[in-house]
């Protein structure tokens, strides 16, 4: 096992090297560079600047460097933590990701057990009772599950909360909390605005999950042992539970891995409609803006992300399925 | 996914070859026994019947996007000044006496302002009936921008309207906007998925056929784009699109952008087969017996797989078009003038407006049917080619 585990953190290395060239390539995309929007920011505010100061400028931020060069602050930097500097908010982009990390990841990890809490007992009703109308039922709306995407549904909750129940669901927090310091009060009040964007986020996941559970489940049941086990008499419940369930259950972990980009891409879409306190609208900004460092920190962490949860649902199937750990 | 054998392809079954018949034995006429691989998997879609719907409904559908400027009865810029926000009109057979109409008809609007919210208020005149003509003269347009005519599927004479989907803030039919977003649309699914197709079966095939260096390669990279979350790169890669760009190569930069991360799944399926069938029996007889290595490729090996090849290329439409319409919502994908699903739904991004105006939400009713069905389809076509597959015949 801890020779699994090493090999497992080692292959992340390069893995993590690939996407942060990828993610530094698509932030050199755009036409001009952080200096030069910046210079288009001072122009519009009626500053002039001399020649001296934007070749300062250019010096301070390595961009007249070979653009490999470039590459090799950014990473150093990014390792030794520093982000950079948001010229769009003025601030440190380490402060701008702290504060908003969390929040995602609360996110994406609620919506990720809602999406198992949800899977787990109707896959196995839509399996174990096959072509009954619940199951027709349950199957259709995964089905239509999977065909909508996340920002229409985050509209069409936010209209049902607006006219049947009468609160504004966009954001995270009451009003009177958003700039309050955390508080027990302040926490009660986030885990009531969060179900929602958890719901929305893990739709679709929750569809996803449930067709592959329900297919296992299907090609287990029908195997000898579990013919056997009802000719001899177990209870129908425990038939199903003690030994299909258990082997049908191992795409929940694996599956994680396939999910959390889904999620994560889910996540910053569902949080630019309903506005909340996530990564996903800083984004946007900052891609908006032309702030590069901003746009790649946040690309970067989001990747990052999804790579540590792979390593994470690496690890517990390799727990929970001996097969891998002696391979 | 299984690991397909490979497909009999019924050495017997050569068409017109002279059998024997042992005097006595029942007649039974040849085709019955023996059918092709590719018509046992028409019989088995055929029996998927959500799929089969799913097909027949995407190819109106398609047809319907195709002819856009045929069948909807405006243009996508022609605005009703007379009906703003206006909601969608039900079609008649029966006037308000009960009197039955041979040819439908629709009802003018009668519109008031509340005098409480300020908003227009529109119900049917049933005073001013408004017949529908077909094939007839209407607004003149130019045919997929080849020649110019003025006959449409379905108008309404000089000074009459008709708004099956009600109509946009500025008065634009949203039936017709509807349509011509389709085309956008649906068409950017599958000018993204030829190029998955493209790019999966080259690097798929390299790395399977090659092997070696260039096998753990292609594997890293697949390995590495299939963790990235997709929506944010995306969005940094069309931000980096010019602003000056002419919408046309918008549309290929946003179409080349969503397949440049969609090909890992048909790539590693490609590599897997072309794994398995190098080490297959006929690949090898086909060798032995002479054939080069394009020969094999093209004759024996692909053909066993196209099947495969089409079912995981179904299931990446999907994903496109989810794309597509996510990035126009958020405003970094395609715009204005250019009119898609996403473009139409951008309008619609405040719950105000589905309270008012519920009608501006319909493309997403469109995305929402045309991606499930996409969906079915593929599921079928990948049981259908499925040689181990029942397909409901057990």
């Amino acid at each position: 096992m801890r020779s699994y585990l090493a090999s497992r953190l080692l292959g992340m290395i390069p893995t993590l090297a690939i996407i942060s060239v990828i993610v530094f390539t698509v932030i050199q995309l755009p036409e001009g560079d952080i200096v030069s929007s910046m210079l288009d920011r001072l122009q519009a505010q009626g500053v002039d600047v001399t020649q001296e100061y934007v070749e300062n400028l250019r010096s301070q931020y390595n961009l007249d460097k070979p653009m490999v060069l470039q590459y090799f602050y950014w990473a150093g930097n990014f390792l030794t933590g520093d982000m950079g500097y948001s010229i769009l908010f003025n601030r440190p982009v380490n402060e701008l990701v702290w504060e908003r990390l969390g929040y995602t990841l609360s996110i994406t990890i609620s919506a990720l057990l809602f999406t198992w809490i949800v899977a787990l007992p109707i896959g196995i009703y839509s399996a174990v009772r096959q072509y009954t109308i619940g199951d027709y039922l349950m199957t259709t709306l995964a089905l239509v599950g999977l065909a909508t995407p996340p920002f229409l549904l985050a509209l069409i909750f936010m209209h049902i909360g607006f006219t049947w129940f009468g609160i504004s669901t966009g954001g995270l927090f009451s009003p009177e909390f958003e700039d309050a310091p955390w508080s027990i009060a302040k926490f009660g009040d986030m885990l009531v605005h969060i179900w929602l964007p958890m719901v929305i986020v893990g739709a679709s996941g929750a569809a996803f999950t449930m067709r592959i559970l329900r297919a296992n489940l299907l090609d287990e049941l029908n195997k000898p042992y579990v013919v056997t086990a009802r000719a001899k008499g177990v209870s129908p419940a425990k038939l199903v539970i003690k030994y299909p369930v258990r082997i049908a259950i191992n795409p929940f972990i694996s599956n994680i891995g396939l999910m959390l980009p889904a999620l994560i891409s889910g996540e910053a879409l569902v949080g630019m409609v309903m506005g909340l306190p996530t990564i996903g609208p800083l984004l946007l900004q900052s891609l908006l803006n032309q702030d590069m460092f901003l746009a790649g920190s946040l690309l970067m962490w989001l990747a990052a992300l999804v790579v540590i949860g792979i390593l994470i649902s690496d690890l517990m199937l390799a727990w929970v399925d001996p097969r891998i750990r002696f391979e | 996914m299984s690991e397909a054998a490979p497909i009999d392809r019924g050495a017997g079954a050569v068409p017109g070859a002279p059998t024997f018949v042992e005097p006595g034995t029942p007649v039974v006429r040849e085709e019955e026994l023996t059918i092709s691989p590719r018509q046992l998997m028409w019989i088995r879609f055929r029996r998927h019947r959500l799929a089969y719907a799913s097909g027949i409904f995407l190819i109106v559908l398609y047809v319907l996007v195709i002819f856009a400027e045929f069948v909807s009865p405006y243009g996508t810029t022609t605005r009703n000044q007379a009906a703003i926000n206006a909601p969608p009109m039900a079609v008649h057979f029966f006037d308000a006496e009960g009197n039955f109409h041979l040819r439908p008809f629709v009802y003018a609007y009668h519109m008031e302002v509340n005098p409480d919210t300020w908003m227009r208020e529109y119900d049917e005149d049933t005073s001013r009936i408004i017949p529908i003509r077909f094939f007839a003269r209407g607004e003149r347009y130019k045919m997929w921008n080849l020649f110019y005519t003025d006959v449409h599927l379905f108008t309404t004479d000089e000074g009459g309207y008709i708004h099956l989907f009600g109509t946009d803030p500025l008065g634009r039919d949203m039936f017709s906007r509807v349509l011509y977003g389709g085309r956008i649309s649906l068409s950017i699914g599958f000018v993204g998925v030829v190029m998955t197709i493209v790019f999966g079966i080259t690097l798929g095939g390299l790395a399977g056929y090659l092997g070696g260096i260039t096998d753990r390669g292609v594997n890293k990279v697949i390995e590495v784009l299939q963790c990235l979350p997709t929506l944010p790169l995306w969005m940094a890669l069309s931000a980096a699109l010019p602003v000056h760009w002419s919408p046309l190569l918008v549309y290929f930069g946003v179409t080349i952008i969503l397949s440049l991360f969609g090909w890992t799944a048909l790539a590693r399926q490609v590599r897997g087969r072309f794994l398995a069938l190098r080490e297959e029996d006929f690949v090898m007889a086909a060798r032995l017996m002479g054939a080069d290595t394009p020969r094999v490729i093209r004759k024996h090996m692909l053909p066993s797989f196209m099947s495969h090849i089409i079912a995981t290329a179904t299931l990446a439409v999907p994903a496109m078009i989810l794309g597509e319409t996510a990035l126009s919502f958020l405003g970094i994908g395609l715009r204005p003038p250019v009119v898609s699903w996403g473009v139409l739904l951008f309008q619609a991004q405040n719950p105000l407006v589905i309270e008012m105006t519920p009608w501006q939400m319909l493309p997403g009713l469109f995305v929402v049917l045309a991606v499930m069905a996409f969906n079915l389809l593929g599921d079928g076509l990948r049981d259908a080619a499925d040689p181990y597959s029942t397909g409901g015949m057990k």
